[in-house]
């Protein structure tokens, strides 16, 4: 009897996730698709526990308590600018879960060569490689590591050498039964070169490796769905293998560069001489009641926030600065970058956590026509993706690089701790314009200063 | 058709269908869809259940599978709550003042 209904639970279980993924198109509907996404999630794992192979429940039911107890209390206590470490975190258990029960399944002895042990494989390769890149990610997100990119000579031949080892022996796996060793060497240099993977990413990079991870983390759920014969696994990590596949192709578009160029270009490093040779050029700068007395004259304003915002934890106090220019009647948008903060749509969340209605906050396409009608273009802790060079120098490591026109607005503020580059090391032309402003202090500090201005002027 | 064949045209479709339905997700919302996303691929949790519930287990698949089950049960757990949390606070303009 239970046979019959099982396959049904596991077929409204994958209507639930593919809902869920759907619904996320819609702020509107985005919060039920979560809700049809647990219940999903919830009938996969009671349909789980029902199937007759599963007899032992005890070790299962600490597990998921002690799961639950671990999980919840991490994404409720975690800050909002803390997402992007959380996600990696997050990840590195889930491939970590996949890449065990792979191990578990390779040492039953049951899974047949050929096909069957191919998708192991796979299982298993992604599943550590993910583990340990998804850790060191983290580390460098929760800057228990330095987020510059860590190269040295000849780095991409060593991590590529030891990928090319982990595929030689998981092929050798494929189709003999190979020695004892085969297996734990294979897993160490799995987990080898996740390290090897991320140890060149820097900070600006890491929204698409962030999105690379997920998508590897769905395959290897894929591949133990290939092991385990079990349909729902399939549809479920094919689901998140592409949504991640795709938002690091978007990244990627974003930033003008090719996967291969993020994970083994080492962007960080090639443009640091373009940085030394830049003179000291005069800028123009402006305190906090100057700039307060230019935006209270303004129509027409748009904020550029980028990571500089979420280190300053700025959110909060650009909000008031919106209520005290919205309430004089001026308009007030924001331009975010697709690539701005450590994963894709960190701004948005920031902004709407300081209760920024999300309307307000537009994507590239949407706002870039808008710029030459503005009177106020005020840029918080991004640098380059304003940088004008990205359309007008050739030569520049980022040409080509879709970026804000603040450049084109008729007066351009930009609050900047001090005039060292940003992430690419370059030189950004926007601070030299004759229509530009530098605002040098903490983003935090020089909102709250403008906004003091602002109460106190009215 | 072996059972893998069959798993490959469920892959493709899902694949496909991921694909379609990602790419209308608007840039806004890219955080919470990657915690949602990642919290489906928590599904890893049905293995590891199916692992260390069977019985004749040997000790070492009943401890891999019970440290997978925890892993998988945490992401399960934190992409969820997390991706609730994110998208409680998107609000439109002027909510209606109570």
């Amino acid at each position: 009897m239970i046979e019959n209904v099982l396959p049904g639970i596991y077929l409204l279980a994958s209507v639930g996730f593919i809902l869920a993924v759907k619904w996320m198109n819609n702020p509107a509907t985005a919060r039920r698709g979560v809700i049809i996404g647990e219940i999903g999630m919830l009938l996969a794992v009671i349909g789980t526990l029902l199937r007759p192979e599963v007899v032992e429940y005890r070790w299962i039911l600490i597990g998921l308590a002690i799961g639950s107890a671990i999980g919840a209390p991490l994404a409720y206590l975690m800050p909002m600018t803390a997402v992007p470490q959380l996600t990696a975190l997050s990840h590195a258990f889930g491939a970590l879960a996949s890449a065990l029960i792979g191990t578990a399944a390779f040492y039953k002895n049951e899974v047949p060569l050929g096909f069957p042990m191919g998708a192991l494989v796979l299982e298993t390769l992604l599943g550590f490689l993910t583990t340990t890149a998804s850790i060191i990610a983290f580390a460098k997100l929760q800057e228990l590591m330095p987020t510059r990119p860590m190269t040295y000579k000849g780095q991409n031949v060593v991590s590529l050498s030891i990928l090319a080892g982990a595929i030689v022996i998981g092929g050798w796996m494929v189709v003999s039964p190979g020695p004892a060793w085969a297996f734990p060497a294979f897993i160490a240099l799995a987990m080898l070169f996740g390290i090897m993977l991320v140890i060149p990413i820097g900070g600006a990079d890491m929204p698409t490796v962030i999105a690379l991870l997920n998508s590897y983390a769905g395959v290897a759920a894929a591949a133990m769905g290939f092991v385990l014969n079990n349909q729902l696994l399939i549809i479920a990590g094919a689901l998140n293998g592409s949504a991640g596949l795709i938002l690091s192709i978007i990244m990627c578009k974003a930033m003008n560069r090719s996967f291969t160029n993020v994970l083994f270009g080492a962007f960080g490093q090639l443009a640091t001489g373009a940085a030394a040779t830049a003179a000291q050029r005069p800028v123009r700068s402006a305190t906090p009641d100057e700039a307060a007395a230019i935006l209270d004259s303004a129509r027409s304003v748009i904020v550029i926030p980028g990571y500089g915002m979420a280190v300053a934890q700025a959110q909060h106090k650009i909000r008031e600065l919106y209520d005290a220019l919205t309430k004089r009647g001026i308009d007030v948008k924001f331009a975010i970058h697709p690539v701005a903060g450590r994963m894709p749509g960190h701004m948005n969340v920031l902004l709407a956590e300081a209760d920024i209605p999300y309307d307000r906050l537009l994507e590239m396409d949407e706002i870039n026509g808008d710029f030459p009608n503005t009177d106020v273009a005020l840029v918080i802790g991004a640098n380059d993706v304003v940088n004008p060079l990205a359309r007008t120098d050739k030569t520049s490591p980022i040409y080509g690089t879709p970026i804000l026109d603040a450049d084109r607005a008729h007066t351009v503020m930009v609050i900047k701790r001090s005039m060292s580059p940003g992430f690419a090391g370059i030189d950004n032309e926007l601070y030299y314009m004759n229509n530009t402003l530098m605002l040098f202090g903490d983003a935090k500090n020089f909102v709250a200063g403008i906004v003091k201005e602002l109460a106190g002027s009215h | 058709m072996k059972s893998y064949e069959f798993g490959l045209y469920v892959f493709m479709l899902a694949a496909f269908l991921g694909f379609e339905l990602v790419k209308r997700v608007s840039p806004l919302l890219h955080t919470p869809l990657m915690s949602l996303s990642n919290a489906i691929s928590a599904i890893a949790v049905v293995g590891a259940i199916l692992i260390t519930g069977q019985k004749d287990a040997t000790t070492l698949t009943h401890v891999l599978g019970f440290i997978a089950v925890i892993c998988a049960t945490l992401n399960v757990v934190a992409g969820y709550l997390i991706t609730d949390r994110m998208l409680k606070m998107f609000r439109k303009r002027e909510p209606d003042k109570k």
